[in-house]
């Protein structure tokens, strides 16, 4: 861990002091500042509570089909009433949200971290190796997210480890972009220049020294992008090109049917649209504040 | 600027050729192929002489360099060969269609700007009024809210509407009518999904003019405009708005990549037969003909979008002049 508060040291000399106050410090100041961003946290948080103890908060079986109850209205035991095979919308719901969760902080996590090493690996070494680099980067983002994802998933085909795939993807470059131009930053800095002196070979200074002080963009990053994994794979997902029946998974339960019932049950077409609308929502909101928080620089008006 | 317009139009060469490649190489390395699933989709026997014929037919057994070569020709002069599931030509088959997604894609984009600007603006002057609260939070739950279910919201609340007004359901025509032909009925077709689509455009678009519009009236031109005693109205229309519209500009760039991915998945919601439906049903069937063209075409479109948009962003601004 030396190293690691060696880099803090040299970092906290170029910085304005307040970017190395104590964790709790920096979450009370939150709390404060940003009533906004911690209504998303809440939400980030009872969804994660939700699909953790979905079996305990639900009264049925997800799964479990009923010829007795299609299409039940909302009433005392089904909540948000069943879908055309009978089964309890609000349990799907429930486990959906694991779905959803599952997805997408796994691919957030995976792209991001291919992402921090590419970024920073990219800016450590620069020369040929980042023009190169840089350039597959350009042609990769001249996919458009959705469009990427569904051109992975024509190779792979569906399910959800696909569609984790498809949304890793499109996320590396992304990631990797905006952690490099930080990096680049990072690199004039003298202990970098230290830390080579100390004969530490490159995987060392890349992830001991580099990769920790670019964590503040880098972790803005992850956030936001967990709320639009979460909407791409109900896309996908929707369109019948992701998660398979009978996974319960929100933008499946939009496929099946429900806008030839959106009229005679519109509950099957409202609640999981409201269940990934507020997701994203939290992600979103929490996404925002952490960016006022962690990195005033680069409080942008997007 | 002229110089730069070329330099620019230069780049987008070895950015296509890179992007061709890639789509190239993604969809050659798909276990099974699209003959395996044309000739025995229901899981009965393949007769392996039919399954020979088809495949010298669509050209996989040639080596894999000539088929690069062949695609990359084709895609530079416009020849990108047949749909592998309906053996038409794949320009036609996106000819067809084309006329409809850019319609939405046109249609969705004015209705966020229309949207946009006027809502952005009062929330920026009327800055952390309830007014200003209540335009945020909008703004930022669309861009939470997927277009697909946007959509079938729409639906469903046109269903409700119509059957409590007139008694009888009412939902748009599906069947495509040019709007030269048949105005009225092409509108009522397609302004939904336009709508669907273009209100999360309109979301980030007014956050956008928002926060720059709220730096724009910072600056010490407006200061000296409220000095002189100009009306308030003056300077927001005449000063302020025209300089704060620049980064507005640059969103539509970017927010053109979530407009093209919308459009695939309201279409969808809409059942209208365009691009993005097309693109679908490639997908589902394997056919990688028509799936490597409409990758190419979408980035073909995406990257020339983005190169006008940095280059009306130097027209409109004087200061820009990129070298």
């Amino acid at each position: 861990m030396a190293t690691v508060s060696e880099g803090r040291l040299a970092v906290a000399m170029f910085e304005e002091p307040a970017a190395v106050k104590p964790w709790h410090e920096k979450l009370r100041d939150m709390a404060r500042k940003q009533p906004v961003g911690v209504a998303g946290a809440i939400i980030v948080v009872l969804m994660i509570l939700m699909a953790v103890f979905a079996d305990v908060v639900t009264p049925f079986d997800p799964l479990q089909t009923s010829y007795e109850y299609m299409l039940a209205p909302p009433d005392g035991s089904f909540l948000f009433g069943t879908d055309m095979l009978g089964r309890d919308v609000y349990s799907r719901i429930v486990y959906g949200a694991r779905t959803a969760l599952f997805v997408g902080f796994t691919a957030a996590a995976v792209g991001g971290a291919l992402g921090l090493v590419l970024g920073v690996s990219s800016a450590y070494f620069g020369g040929l190796f980042d023009l190169i680099f840089q350039r597959v980067m350009d042609v990769f983002m001249a996919f458009p997210l959705v469009i990427m994802a569904l051109a992975v998933v024509s190779i792979l085909g569906t399910g959800t480890e696909n569609v984790i795939l498809a949304i890793i993807v499109p996320f590396v470059p992304r990631c990797a972009r905006v952690v490099r131009s930080s990096a680049l930053q990072i690199r004039e800095i003298p202990y970098i220049d230290a830390a080579k002196a100390c004969g530490f070979g490159h995987t060392r200074i890349i992830l001991r020294h580099m990769a920790p002080n670019v964590m503040a963009p880098f972790l803005i990053m992850v956030t936001a992008f967990v709320g639009q994994a979460i909407l791409t794979e109900a896309s996908l997902s929707y369109l019948g090109l992701g998660v398979q029946e009978p996974t319960p998974a929100w933008g499946l339960m939009l496929q099946g049917g429900a806008e030839e019932f959106a009229e005679t049950a519109p509950w099957v077409a409202v609640f999981p649209g409201l269940a990934i609308t507020l997701a994203v929502f939290g992600f979103n909101l929490f996404g925002d504040a952490l960016r006022d928080v962690l990195d005033p620089r680069l409080r942008s008006s997007q | 600027m002229y110089k730069y317009v070329v330099k620019r139009l230069l780049l987008l060469i070895p950015t296509l050729f890179g992007a061709a490649v890639l789509v190239f190489l993604l969809l050659r390395a798909v276990p099974g192929d699209v003959c395996q699933l044309r000739l025995g989709g229901g899981g009965e026997f393949i007769d392996p002489a039919a399954l020979e014929q088809c495949k010298v037919q669509l050209g996989l057994m040639d080596p894999l360099h000539i088929q690069l070569v062949d695609f990359l020709t084709g895609f530079f002069t416009f020849n990108f060969g047949e749909s592998m599931w309906t053996g038409r030509p794949v320009a036609l088959e996106i000819g067809l269609r084309f006329e409809l997604s850019l319609q939405i894609a046109i249609m969705a984009t004015l209705v966020s700007i229309i949207v946009a600007i006027p809502l952005g603006t009062i929330s920026a002057i009327k800055q952390n009024t309830w007014i200003d609260y209540v335009v945020r939070t909008v703004s930022i739950a669309g861009i939470a809210i997927p277009s697909f279910w946007l959509g079938i919201i729409i639906i469903l609340g046109l269903l409700i509407t119509t059957q409590a007004m007139t008694g009888v359901p009412w939902m748009p025509p599906i069947d495509y009518r040019p709007l030269w032909v048949d105005p009225g009925y092409n509108l009522s077709m397609l302004i939904w999904p336009a709508v669907a689509t273009g209100y999360r455009y309109s979301a980030v678009a007014t956050r956008m003019t928002r926060s720059a519009l709220l730096e724009v009236l910072r600056e010490d031109y407006v200061r000296t405009a409220r000095a002189k005693g100009l009306l308030e109205k003056m300077i927001i229309n005449r000063h302020a708005l025209r300089n704060s519209l620049l980064p507005v500009v640059t969103i539509i760039g970017i927010e053109f990549a979530f407009l093209m991915g919308g459009l695939v998945v309201t279409e969808q919601v809409f059942n209208l037969n365009g691009i993005g439906k097309l693109f679908v049903e490639s997908v589902t069937n394997q056919d990688y003909v028509m799936t490597q063209s409409l990758v190419m075409l979408v980035v073909t479109i995406f990257v020339l979008v983005n190169l006008v948009v940095d280059i009306l962003y130097a027209v409109l601004d004087p200061r820009i002049r990129y070298s």
